[in-house]
């Protein structure tokens, strides 16, 4: 478990994709079954352990730890897993004559076989067991959290790397297979025959666009492309098939091939029963609401962070997929064939099926980047820019170049007056970073949201300096500052999109919100009004099909 | 005698009134003790320095000959009456030449220790506990999550990276005194035998060190010219130099840098290192309660670092502690690297 730990701390602060592969394949191949394919697991979110939530772990040290020890570490560190597997008390400290530390496969299987209650003992132990590195990772894999970096894809490419076997090739066989993959890394040493998928749906690498630049922007040609919204939701892959005993079948894959049947039980559900022939299509997951209009980011991410979804989720949350490709059907392997072909194709397909969980995204010609850009400036709140695809582009796993380009929309800006400031955690512990930000309503500032991040580390320094200089009281670690018409601090706010919120006091939510400038020449009575942002939200509730002016076909 | 009688707070930091003296003045003073040669303790322009023979070299190097009108060497373990006190440097494991200093008061003790550590260090004399009534120490790493790990198993760390990747130079980030040359003599011990290659401002305290006897093998300072053929090998510069543009010139650089600091992972993303070595001239909160214990101390006073909850475990086990919250002792793990001599 320690070596494993040391992999994912490693791999959390490489940036290069080569490398990582590189980190990977060299733990692959340093480390014997069944720990390699737990590792693995781990990875691709398939470990079979139980999740503890933080009230546990913060139980757990409370037994161990004087508090006001803690409460400064925790403070100081930011990270609960952290602090904890650094605080973790050495009582039991390993001489020579102990035995090594356990292994992943031990933790995992001590771990699977202990119930709820004898959980938090069961799990001291192990952290007994572990050094600090070790006890990290172990938190990180059961309270979630874990970045690293590294996708089911990249996983799969580093056991690729392994032997003569290609990452597409894993792909094609992943979903039939279960930790700990022994049968997949013998193939992929050569030591072994290619396992057998039971899949009928393998999950199929999705083809991704690139960020467009000027440079790109200007030498495009209008008649190659065409456009469609980038939505804000997921990128999903669902595959609607046969059974052996004639029954319909369906899956649901995110863009990294994870299986989001858990999670969406009722997307499956309505894949089977919509009356799709057999076929794969690409899509954007989103949450619907009661009028099948899509629903904030928000509402998904909390679908998509459930492994399985609570009843008052799946009433209230039904899921919505916005077709815009099709990559199978009926058998036939359409991804070789142009775009236009393929949308022809789709939009068939869609016309067969009325069924609110499934709608066409709209797509849209232009005649020249100037139209372009104009439709650009009009983008429906609910997406984050525009998609141009090439009207002859096969589909290609990856990020070919010259296919798909995302042009995202510029952020939405607002004036805002610095209201309260919080003290950041880790290296900024001892700064003001954190800051809530108001705008007026009649004469008085209202909250709409909060920042820490858009600044330099010279722009912070200054911003905690006229923090200390401007408080007006402190309740423990917020300082409320001066921010009337005539003294106080202007921001301005870039941010991605906004939602009626009934949990804030205005009534709205910002998406991403950061410091764009610090508005050091502004006085306070010249920051926006309430209303300003009002008008930046989706028109009542939204439509369900955002009118796009020109259809294509 | 109590503590306030010899030791006093001045704008300029410690004052000591029977002796009238500063120790680790933060500003120009007519006599200043300094402990160690790390900038944020020894500073150029005071009348008159006392220290170790190594920190006066060091401070001479830094600052160049003129940065005290007069100096006098303080000999280790050998007490010096110095007005109505006498004191005594004794060495504090924290650097080449780093020392506590005892002052004694009609039989009333009180160490200042300075910065130290109690971790084993080939470059340097080990700490020595000082029993005394009252203790004045650093607390940098004072909080239970530091807990520094063996140097030698770092070094292991770094020397499998670099047999994982040996198409990519390691570059090490270091402060310019002490810990590069620590790190230096681990990676010997560990059977390293190429030369390092280290950035300028590293050069003239490693030449130093190396004249004092450390084992820091062949190092050279690294040509613009020759960063890419550094594949495989071991590159030192100060922290700085690991974010900024002088680092980018090696070949698909592993950036490590080796500082207590990077147990604690956001440390290590903002310092833009691959590879954080833990690995610290201070302290850990173990050894930190340890030597509190040891010296027999009943008062103990918190310069600087994290002074609460030492402070707070003190008070605890039956100690009249307090935090000073001194400014100016930045740590100069914390502080900005200090312009290249």
């Amino acid at each position: 478990m320690n070596e494993f730990a040391r992999l994912l701390d490693r791999l959390a602060l490489e940036p290069g994709r080569n490398d990582k592969v590189r980190l990977l394949t060299a733990y692959f191949a340093s480390t014997t079954d069944p720990d390699r394919g737990l590792a693995l697991a781990a990875m691709a979110g398939d470990l079979p352990v139980p999740g503890i939530r933080p009230a546990m772990a913060r139980a757990l040290v409370a037994s161990r730890v004087d508090p006001d020890l803690f409460a400064m570490s925790y403070d100081f560190v930011g990270d609960l897993a952290e602090t904890i597997a650094l605080i973790w008390p050495r009582d039991g400290e390993r001489g020579h004559n102990n035995p090594p530390a356990p292994t992943l496969s031990v933790v995992v299987e001590a771990l699977r076989a202990t119930g709820k209650t004898a959980l938090p003992a069961r799990l001291a132990a192990l952290l007994d067991d572990l050094d600090e590195i070790g006890r990290w990772a172990l938190l990180k894999l059961l309270m979630g959290g874990l970045r690293i970096g590294v996708s089911a894809r990249l996983a799969k490419t580093a056991v690729a790397a392994l032997g003569p076997v290609s990452a597409d090739d894993i792909e094609e066989v992943w979903h039939g297979l279960a930790p700990p993959y022994e049968d997949l890394f013998a193939w992929a040493e050569g030591k072994g025959p290619r396992p057998q998928s039971s899949d009928a749906a393998p999950f199929r690498p999705p083809m991704l666009a690139h960020a467009l630049d000027d440079a790109s922007l200007a030498a495009l040609v209008p008649g190659d492309f065409i456009a469609e919204w980038k939505w804000d939701g997921a990128r999903a892959q669902a595959a609607v098939f046969t059974l052996a005993d004639g029954e319909r079948g369906a899956r649901l894959y995110s863009r990294a091939g994870e299986d989001l049947g858990g999670a969406f039980p009722d997307m499956l559900d309505a894949l089977r029963g919509a009356g799709f022939p057999d076929a794969v299509f690409d899509g954007e997951l989103l949450v619907r609401d009661e009028k099948g209009a899509a629903r904030p980011f928000s509402d998904l991410q909390a679908r998509l962070n459930r492994k399985n979804p609570t009843p008052k989720m799946l009433r209230d949350m039904p899921p919505l997929l916005r077709l815009y490709d099709l990559l199978t059907l009926e058998g036939e392997d359409l991804r070789p064939s142009p775009f236009m072909e393929r949308r022809a194709r789709l939009e068939a397909v869609a016309r067969g099926v009325q069924h609110p969980a499934f709608d066409l995204s709209p797509t849209r010609t232009f005649d020249s980047i100037a139209e372009l850009v104009e439709v650009r400036k009009n983008a429906p709140l609910e997406s984050e820019g525009l998609m141009l695809k090439r009207r002859d582009a096969p589909y290609v796993s990856g990020r070919p170049t010259g296919q798909w380009w995302k042009w995202k929309r510029d952020p939405m800006e607002v004036d805002a007056v610095l209201m309260y400031a919080q003290r950041g955690h880790g290296k900024r512990a001892s700064l003001y970073s954190d800051y809530t930000f108001g705008v007026w309503r009649g004469s008085e500032l209202v909250p709409v949201g909060k920042a820490y991040f858009g600044f330099t580390d010279a722009e912070l320094k200054q911003l905690d300096k006229w923090v200390r200089e401007h408080s007006v009281s402190r309740f423990g670690p917020v300082r409320e500052v001066a921010h009337e018409p005539a003294n106080g601090l202007v921001l301005q706010i870039a941010f991605e999109g906004l939602n009626r919120s009934p949990r804030h006091k205005s009534g709205l939510a910002m998406r991403f919100p950061r410091v764009a400038r610090i508005r050091w020449d502004k006085p306070p009575a010249e920051a926006d009004r309430i209303e300003a942002l009002e008008a930046l939200l989706p028109v009542g509730p939204p439509e369900t099909k955002p009118s796009v002016p020109r259809e294509s076909a | 005698m109590k503590t306030a009688d010899v030791l006093t707070l001045s704008p300029a930091g410690l004052y000591c009134p029977m002796g009238d003296f500063h120790i680790d003045p933060t500003r120009p003073s007519p006599r200043a003790l300094i402990t160690h040669g790390h900038a944020d303790h020894a500073r150029a322009g005071h009348g008159a320095v006392m220290a170790t023979r190594e920190t006066l070299d060091i401070m001479a190097l830094r600052y160049g000959e003129g940065f005290t009108r007069s100096r006098q060497v303080a000999e280790p373990g050998r007490a010096t009456r110095v007005g109505e006190v006498d004191v005594t440097f004794h060495p504090a494991g924290h650097v080449l030449g780093s020392a506590q200093i005892l002052i004694e008061a009609k039989g009333f003790r009180v160490v200042v220790s300075g910065d130290y550590k109690r971790a084993r260090d080939p470059t340097c004399a080990p700490f020595e506990p000082v029993r005394c009534d009252a203790f004045i120490t650093e607390a940098t790493f004072g909080l239970p999550v530091f807990r520094h790990p063996e140097a030698s198993a770092e070094v292991e760390r770094l020397i499998s990276s670099i047999k994982l990747f040996p198409d990519r130079a390691h570059v090490i980030g270091v402060y310019s005194l002490g810990k590069a040359q620590r790190v230096m003599a681990l990676i010997r011990e560990a059977g390293w035998d190429r030369p390092f290659h280290i950035h300028g401002a590293l050069e003239k305290i490693s030449r130093y060190y190396a004249d004092a006897g450390a084992r820091l093998g062949e190092f050279t300072k690294v040509a613009t010219a020759e960063k890419l053929g550094l594949a495989g090998e071991i590159v030192l510069c100060p922290p700085s130099a690991i974010a900024d543009r002088w680092s980018a010139g090696f070949a698909d650089p592993v950036r490590a840098l080796a500082s207590g600091w990077m147990r604690i992972r956001a440390f290590a993303r903002r310092g833009s290192a691959q590879l954080p070595l833990v690995i610290s001239d201070h302290a850990d909160w173990d050894a930190l309660r340890d030597t509190v214990v040891e010296t027999g101390c009943s008062e103990l006073w918190v310069t600087h670092g994290a002074t609460e909850p030492l402070t707070h475990w003190a008070r605890a086990r039956g100690l009249d502690a307090k935090p000073l919250d001194m400014v100016g002792y930045g740590d100069e793990e914390a502080a900005v690297e200090e312009a290249a001599p």
